[in-house]
């Protein structure tokens, strides 16, 4: 496979050096941080000064910072620099009322640009390659992001934006488009619509797509890839650390390179913030080590996912994230350990016997939570065999006890007999939490 | 054979009256019926007229069910008549999973993994066993 770096010393430095970088990118965040309003009250009594940083151990002084510090800190809270010198900034959304914002000063755009280069440079894209761009530009961050990214490579861009399917068809099949961005929903709308547009993937030069702002599976990967018979690649980024280019697959597509001379990444446990093994899923948080106007440390992002073992035949020593696999949100403590539903629903779509229609139940038993998984026999499995069933709940109550640790109580019910969902699926009903 | 009409039910209110509106509304006659509990959710083993048309109708109707053969055996209506059987059985090592009678004649519906053993020490002992158009039809 054809490997390509856009700095080889860089990205596969030794770990040693990258903790020197980091050191050094720590305290110059640390710097930053104490410049503004809200780090300044934040940081009293855990670090005053960048000095106070002398190797990355003293990561764990800084406090976390979370999305709603973000948000009280709109408009002005966390800005180092003074206003004169920031050339941009983006908000986010805003979708529970009050948003946030990042500021970027020119080098911190230089910076993000460098870094979506080095993305596009690592999934293999050259300047030889013509890019359309299918994201949605402004406020957020995936458009532009790509955009500077794209043109500092030198690949030709054409900036679409989002939506228009017949136009974006139609430049795709002019300028023989071989790079792409857009959702995972969007390719599969283009695919859909290709032929009531009148064209077919015969008329396209298509090579690669880039695919997010919506969380994906590694199915809904290898279905784009086989649908237009090219290389899809995860791309993960959030607004808060800049927007794309925080952490990119290489051509292996084995996992993110999380991008360490830039950001700082944490795997914790969301209960106690302790660091998770390797291999452990957890809360993502990161921290910004180049950013001027405005620096985040120990941002707890609320996404879960691993570190992902072992070397990466690339060569690169950037650590890579696996995708994500949920939200903190999800998650629920039962007798003190973490269960997130998907461990459990992934259990469930082995079991061949049970449909794909299941509930977690959680409620208290005394003073203790008890678990309950109802799940649907599967009419085609059922020999009318009491002694079957009861070997059923065993086999299914000793995989969850193996994924999750926890001793789950098991039902079995009538087929067609628990809720059905037709849109956003509500398949855990914790009885603990008073209403 | 005689073949018994297994159907899983969630044990909760209303699920039996669904099943025997079924059943009605096809035009089925429950023979002899039993319940196996288990907490959550149960099993009912139904002996009916038309096994094969009862088991199309449920399986259309939704129902996780399944035709087990079983044994249907004529006991003499009298003291000992059920010890007799299962001492035979007994000295024989041969297993009942499960069984119920049937109301209106000393019949005796046997489940087992050992049907055929069962079937042949209990004729060889001059039990009479019931084909299944003879137990549909009591």
């Amino acid at each position: 496979m054809n490997v390509c770096y856009q700095n080889k010393d860089l990205e596969c430095v030794n770990r040693s050096s990258l903790d020197s970088i980091q050191t050094a990118g720590l305290q110059f965040s640390v710097a930053q941080a104490l410049k503004t309003k809200f780090y300044a009250a934040r940081l009293k009594g855990h670090v005053s000064s960048p000095e106070d940083i002398r190797s990355l151990n003293d990561l764990k002084r800084i406090p976390f910072t979370t999305k709603d510090d973000l948000r009280e800190s709109y408009t002005d809270g966390i800005l180092a620099t003074e206003f004169k010198h920031v050339v941009r900034l983006h908000t986010s959304s805003g979708t529970t009322g009050v948003p946030t914002v990042i500021y970027h000063t020119q080098k911190d755009l230089n910076n993000w640009t460098e870094l979506m280069e080095r993305s596009l440079i690592a999934s293999g894209a050259t300047c030889e390659d013509i890019f359309q761009n299918m994201m949605t530009y402004g406020m957020f961050t995936g458009g532009l992001g790509f955009h500077y990214g794209a043109e500092k490579l030198g690949i030709l861009v054409i900036p679409t934006g989002s939506g228009n399917t017949k136009r974006q068809l139609q430049l795709m099949k002019d300028f023989k488009t071989t790079l792409v961005h857009a959702t995972p929903s969007y390719m599969f709308h283009m695919a859909s619509t290709m032929n009531e547009h009148g064209f077919s993937m015969k008329d396209f030069n298509l090579k690669k797509a880039y695919i997010g702002g919506e969380p994906h599976s590694e199915n809904t990967r290898k279905k784009i890839e086989e649908l237009f018979g090219i290389e899809a690649y995860n791309s993960f980024g959030l607004s808060e650390m800049n927007g794309p280019g925080v952490a990119f697959e290489c051509v292996y597509k084995t996992g993110l390179h999380v991008w360490e001379d830039s950001y700082i990444l944490e795997v914790i446990d969301p209960q106690s913030g302790e660091l998770v093994k390797d291999g452990e899923i957890g809360e993502i948080v990161f921290t910004t080590l180049r950013r001027e106007a405005t620096p985040i440390l120990r941002y707890r992002t609320r996404d879960l996912a691993s570190v992902i073992p072992g070397v990466c035949p690339c060569g690169r020593t950037h650590r890579r994230l696996s995708r994500i696999a949920g939200r903190t949100d999800d998650m629920l403590i039962i007798n003190g350990a973490n269960v997130f539903p998907s461990q459990i629903e992934q259990i469930l779509m082995k079991v061949p016997e049970v449909g794909t229609n299941y509930m977690i139940l959680v409620s208290k038993d005394g003073a203790l939570d008890k678990l309950t998984v109802q799940v649907e026999i599967h009419s085609k499995t059922f020999h009318g065999d009491m002694s079957e069933l009861g070997v059923l709940k065993h086999k299914i109550k000793d995989e969850l006890k193996a994924s999750i640790m926890i001793n789950p109580s098991v039902e079995l019910h009538e087929p067609g007999s628990l809720p059905q969902f037709e849109m956003k699926a509500k398949r855990v009903v914790d009885s603990r939490i008073k209403i | 054979m005689t073949y018994q009409l297994t159907i899983f039910l969630d044990n909760r209110p209303g699920r039996l009256n669904v099943l025997t509106g079924a059943l009605s509304g096809g035009g089925i006659n429950i023979r002899a019926m039993a319940i196996q509990d288990r907490e959550e959710f149960g099993l009912v083993k139904l002996m009916v007229d038309r096994p094969d048309d009862a088991l199309l109708l449920l399986k259309q109707n939704g129902f996780a069910c399944a035709l087990k053969p079983v044994l249907a055996v004529y006991l003499a209506d009298k003291v000992g008549g059920l010890h007799e059987l299962t001492k035979i059985l007994s000295d024989a090592s041969l297993n009942i999973q499960d069984a119920y009678g049937m109301a209106a004649q000393s019949v005796f519906c046997i489940e087992s993994k050992q049907l055929e053993q069962i079937e042949d020490v209990l004729e060889e002992k001059g039990f009479k066993i019931l084909s299944g158009p003879e137990a549909y039809g009591m």
